[in-house]
């Protein structure tokens, strides 16, 4: 008998092997570190690869438990899901700290976003092993082998949200100041006192306007916590003109109340008008942000 | 809600209240005193367009 042949010894053993794995293969695959970076490497990364094992293991080892008729054994998952609330508890208190020494921070509903992704990851991670784990042990190894790359592909579909392009068109307009006032296109974005200031903003300034597609994206982009995610995150890839004590240089997103429009003032490092419409049409699209008026039964 | 932490006036006569009031002589010093005001206070200044400059504090 060869070293590794105990493996096939109990039928058990393999599936969750199998299982773990391929939990494991998910939540590597789920762990993308982008411009955002976050999670930050290395230690960011391995705190969440380490969860990622537990959370493998736990969902690989519980159709065993299942099928042993051992149903208390199901209940350690609700250990799991304790665990994993914490996972985002975690990352809400570390984001929100980080967030007061930004220049441009990223704000509450970014954060909460940020959070939920990770606890929801974690059960994709317990799902995929879950899966693959069962179909091992019930039909076979390929079975299982099978069962885990569906799974994944199922992982990867709810793995990303949409983004700001599915519910808006994003247009490049002028920066026009008019005494003190500053405004982008046609709406009004703050009283700037100083002439020195009124330079910079006329010089670094960049102006877009968003415009919703439909009732609904309008209550979306109108969401303070949604705006202050595309302010972060454009001043995340084209660097933000900015500095402690300088309150005058502040990117806004303000609403033109009368049609939902929404204009962005922004002060980047990089003045690059098409990259800048590029980023703000790929800012996620916040869950928490999301409101559908139009599903309400009052509409007619 | 902002909080007026100065004023800086031309116009000594229309002004009073809570906040420190600076008088300039001009527009250029009212310029000049409202920048420092803004670079030491950490605030922003704004101009209510009847040649006074206040500096707020924006939370």
């Amino acid at each position: 008998m060869k070293a590794w042949e105990w493996i096939f010894e109990s039928e058990y053993t393999i599936g969750i092997l199998i299982g773990g794995l391929f939990g494991l293969g998910a939540r590597l695959a789920m762990l993308q570190t982008d411009y955002r970076q976050y999670p930050t490497y290395p230690h960011g990364r391995i705190i969440h690869i380490a969860l990622g094992v537990i959370a493998a293991g736990l969902g690989a080892v519980a159709v065993p438990s299942l099928l042993g008729k051992d149903y208390t054994a199901v209940t350690f998952l609700t250990l799991a899901a304790q665990q994993f609330r914490d996972v985002r508890n975690m990352e809400r208190e570390t984001l929100t700290k980080i967030d007061s020494m930004e220049l441009v921070p990223r704000g509450a509903t970014y954060i909460e976003g940020i959070a939920m992704v990770f606890e929801g990851r974690n059960y994709l991670v317990i799902f995929t092993a879950f899966m693959t784990s069962l179909f091992s042990i019930l039909f076979g190894w390929y079975w299982g082998i099978a069962a885990g790359i569906g799974s994944l592909m199922l992982a990867h579909y709810f793995k990303s949200g949409k983004s700001i392009s599915a519910v808006a068109d994003v247009e490049l307009v002028p920066i026009r100041i008019d005494g003190p006032d500053l405004y982008v296109g046609d709406i009004y974005i703050m009283n700037v006192g100083l002439e020195e200031t009124r330079q910079q903003i006329a010089e670094n300034g960049l102006g877009l306007i968003v415009k919703p597609k439909n009732k609904n994206s309008r209550v979306t982009i109108a969401n303070i916590g949604q705006r202050q995610a595309m302010l972060h995150d454009i001043s995340t890839v084209l660097g933000v003109y900015r500095d402690t004590g300088e309150p005058s240089l502040i990117p806004l997103a303000k609403l033109d109340m009368k049609d939902g429009r929404l204009a962005v003032f922004i002060l980047p490092q990089e003045k690059d008008p098409d990259k800048a419409r590029k980023v703000l049409m790929k800012v996620p699209l916040l869950e928490s942000a999301v409101r559908m008026p139009t599903e309400a039964n009052v509409q007619s | 809600m902002g909080k007026i932490v100065a004023i800086v006036t031309t116009n000594k006569e229309k002004v009073a209240g809570g906040a420190p009031i600076f008088v300039a002589d001009n527009r250029e010093e009212l310029e000049k005193l409202a920048f420092r005001l803004e670079k030491i206070m950490d605030c922003a200044v704004h101009d209510l367009l009847n040649g006074d400059l206040i500096v707020v504090e924006h939370e």
